[in-house]
């Protein structure tokens, strides 16, 4: 797919979440792809990948977002995206979806092979192995599923961050269980989500790290949203944000004063 | 049989959650269980080679499961036994409670069976007058706190040591033991005890099966208590109870699928006891039973052969699944409802009692995917619960309230000039209301998840207007 001399055209499946609550992740991530060599693009014809439809059973609904997707993206070398559960979607399961269908089949097959989580493409197809960029702090980082056991996320991550100036790394245990997000599974069954991401922000106070780094937004929401409502002083960060020198702001639910260094705010939010 | 009860998950989570002794045992068994497999796989060496060995055993298996089932019944006959086909439930009571007549049968000693539990063997035979006595220690517990099992190979993992000490107490005093025993040593010593009398009084002694071997008939069972080897050798009549599913062509593939299934449930190399038996006592042996039946199970099974969910059929039951489930682990195996618990039995309980009586169970899953990444021989069970849960929706199982919620966001999603419109104003309100705290304490509709965490505000406008409006940077 890579011409030599030639960047590759890399398409940005932005995610929703990322529009919605952090479009920091989408800057960072169109960064370090710049940096890397790609020529970027952000196709406006883009929403969702279709999951919260896909993983409800709604295929009707799904075909017509995954058909979308397909459209938006099919002519760029790359579909990259930050986030391991959005990309695991179009790359392992848009074939789901058309199993009666072999001309979109055939479509989404094409793309599949083309499609990567942001982290993983920097290093496994851009072989990059270091960036230029600074954060003092101990971290820690939550292994989210769909990008660890769909699609192999769980070194890439860790060895561009070892190359932040600064950073080091404390493991969790438990880091590769489940934060109990799920996407809609958390507000349809609250309190056994509420259950696993009170366990895994015991394993992230356990391990003494002052960050908390991941690959996936709507996990990183999660997490964040219980930590600061048992008042845990944790940041918290998407790994692209890190990567691209762009985390001297507020982490994420922090307040909007909350700079890096400065004390966080620990009241309540209002609503 | 008990009747299930899946369709109260819901309700039943949350006193599963405060249950406290519940909670200290679940997290204690999880830990150990995990730990002990990880442990085991390593040691191994390429365990991924050998589940793909296990799964290809099987799947040839049930793609030829007509011709093994014959030849494995001609196998049996030969060795003098018999076996029993039973299309579904009552039949196999029926089945067995005839036998059981036939001899005369007053006491009935059982190894584990989860076939039993699903066909309700025990109250079928208690109605009829027949003393069950289970002689796996897990079984022995539920039996006597009269419960059902939460796993489907540590029925009592939900019970913590000192309620075991406290049932023990309460209930052995009959047999003249009246001190309280703490130590887990004594506790199994005291059980012992009880049981050993209980094979010498037996009549029938019924046992599972781990796998039945197609080229000579024979049943492998294992065990760590060798309560297997004395309930089929110290009866007059012992019969098996077995799905269909639990074929493998030859010896030589038992001992792959034994490699994989004590590793994979217990993180052991080897069971304590493997057991083979095949057929009655024959002329010159020593002990052996008189008569020897195999009751082979159906329910649903050749269904799900012809269906999407054949692969479930490759189950071994180690519950490997639900060691590693995240949900089990939280509310334990009770909440479930009926016979299976976990991943599996999330599977196999809509479509054996139907989606209309489980529907919560595809559901109550994050897809995090642990457990289809440790099963022994490959079943993709969060793909299962993802095409269980498009059954829902096909057939309109889903809550309104959830499909009114797709209907709107889908109608958004594929409109993405006015998906922009709508999340910048959506945006913009939630910073509103977040009046630069960075997160909501509470927001409208969204209770499930603002009860126990913040919702962290929109840092700023939607990506997608920004981007628009700086260009490329």
């Amino acid at each position: 797919m890579n011409t030599p001399g030639k960047a590759p055209r890399v398409g940005l499946f932005v995610t929703c979440l990322v529009d919605l609550f952090r479009p920091g992740i989408g800057f960072a991530s169109i960064k370090l792809l710049e940096r890397a060599g790609c020529e970027v693009e952000v196709p406006a014809a883009q929403t969702c990948c279709g999951q919260p439809a896909f993983n409800s059973g709604d295929y009707g609904t799904s075909r017509r977002i995954a058909r979308q997707v397909i459209e938006a993206f099919e002519s760029f070398d790359y579909i990259v995206g930050p986030s391991g559960s959005c990309m695991s979607t179009i790359r392992a399961h848009y074939r789901d979806l058309f199993e009666d269908d072999p001309q979109w089949l055939e479509r989404a097959n094409r793309l599949s092979e083309r499609v990567y989580e942001l982290l993983s493409f920097l290093t496994d197809v851009m072989d990059i192995d270091g960036v230029d960029a600074e954060y003092r702090g101990i971290a820690t980082y939550h292994d989210s599923c769909s990008g660890l056991r769909e699609l192999g996320v769980k070194s890439q991550p860790r060895k561009l961050l070892g190359s932040v100036a600064g950073f080091s790394l404390n493991e969790m245990n438990d880091c590769e269980v489940c934060c109990g997000f799920g996407g809609t599974f958390c507000v349809k069954y609250p309190e056994i989500s509420t259950r696993m991401v009170t366990d895994k922000v015991g394993s992230i106070e356990a391990s003494g790290a002052d960050t908390l780094v991941g690959g996936d937004l709507g996990c990183l929401m999660n997490m964040s949203g219980r930590l600061s409502r048992l008042d845990q002083r944790v940041k918290v960060y998407h790994a692209a944000e890190i990567l691209a020198n762009m985390a001297d702001g507020p982490g994420i639910g922090e307040a909007e004063d909350a700079g890096r260094g400065a004390a966080p705010d620990r009241g309540r939010g209002q609503g | 049989m008990k009747a299930a009860a899946s369709h109260l998950f819901k309700q039943r989570v949350p006193a599963a959650l405060a249950d406290a002794d519940l909670q200290a045992a679940m997290g204690k068994a999880q830990d150990g269980f995990v730990g002990k497999r990880e442990q085991a796989v390593s040691d191994y060496g390429d365990f991924d080679a050998l589940r793909d060995v296990g799964q290809e055993i099987k799947d040839h298996t049930l793609a030829h499961l007509d011709y093994y089932l014959e030849r494995y019944e001609a196998e049996v006959q030969r060795s003098g036994g018999h076996v029993h086909w039973a299309r579904n439930s009552e039949e196999a009571r029926r089945i067995i409670l005839d036998i059981c007549e036939r001899v005369d049968a007053k006491n009935v000693t059982k190894g584990k069976s989860m076939v039993s539990e699903e066909i309700g063997l025990n109250d079928a035979l208690e109605e009829s007058g027949i003393a069950v006595h289970e002689t796996d220690l897990g079984e022995y517990i539920i039996q006597i706190a009269r419960e059902t099992p939460s796993h489907i190979i540590a029925p009592a993992v939900h019970k913590t040591k000192d309620q075991i000490s406290d049932l023990f107490h309460a209930n052995h005093g009959r047999y003249g033991f009246h001190q309280r025993l703490t130590e887990v040593p004594a506790l199994v010593n005291e059980a012992r005890q009880i049981l050993r009398q209980r094979y010498l009084e037996a009549d029938v002694g019924i046992t599972g099966a781990n796998f039945l071997i197609a080229e000579n008939g024979a049943n492998l069972l294992v065990t760590n208590e060798g309560n297997g080897d004395l309930t089929c050798t110290m009866s007059r009549v012992h019969i098996v109870t077995a799905g269909i599913e639990k074929l493998v062509p030859t010896l030589e593939d038992a001992t792959a699928m034994v490699r994989l299934l004590t590793r994979s449930a217990t993180g052991q190399e080897f069971s304590a006891y493997t057991t083979l038996s095949s057929g009655p006592r024959r002329d010159g042996d020593q002990d052996g039973p008189e008569e020897y039946h195999v009751v082979l199970v159906d329910n649903v099974r050749t269904e799900m052969l012809g269906s999407e969910f054949r692969s479930m059929l490759r189950c071994i039951r180690c519950g490997a699944c639900m060691n590693h489930c995240p949900v089990y682990g939280a509310v334990g195996g009770h909440v479930y409802g009926w016979v299976y618990p976990g991943p599996m039995g999330s599977v196999l309980t809509p479509l054996n009692i139907g989606l209309e009586q489980a529907g919560d169970l595809p559901n109550a899953c994050t897809l995090n995917g642990r457990c289809g990444s440790v099963c022994p021989v490959n079943i993709p069970l969060p793909d299962l619960l993802r095409r269980l849960r498009r059954r829902q929706h096909e057939a309109g199982l889903d809550s309104r309230y959830s499909r009114a919620g797709l209907k709107l966001w889908s109608a958004l999603a594929t409109r993405p000039a006015v998906y922009r419109v709508l999340t910048r104003c959506g945006v913009a309100v939630m910073r509103m209301l977040a009046r630069g705290r960075g997160r909501l304490g509470s927001l409208p509709l969204a209770g499930g998840w603002t009860d126990s965490r913040d919702m962290p505000a929109p840092a700023g406008r939607t990506f997608h207007s920004l981007y628009r409006q700086r260009g490329r940077r």
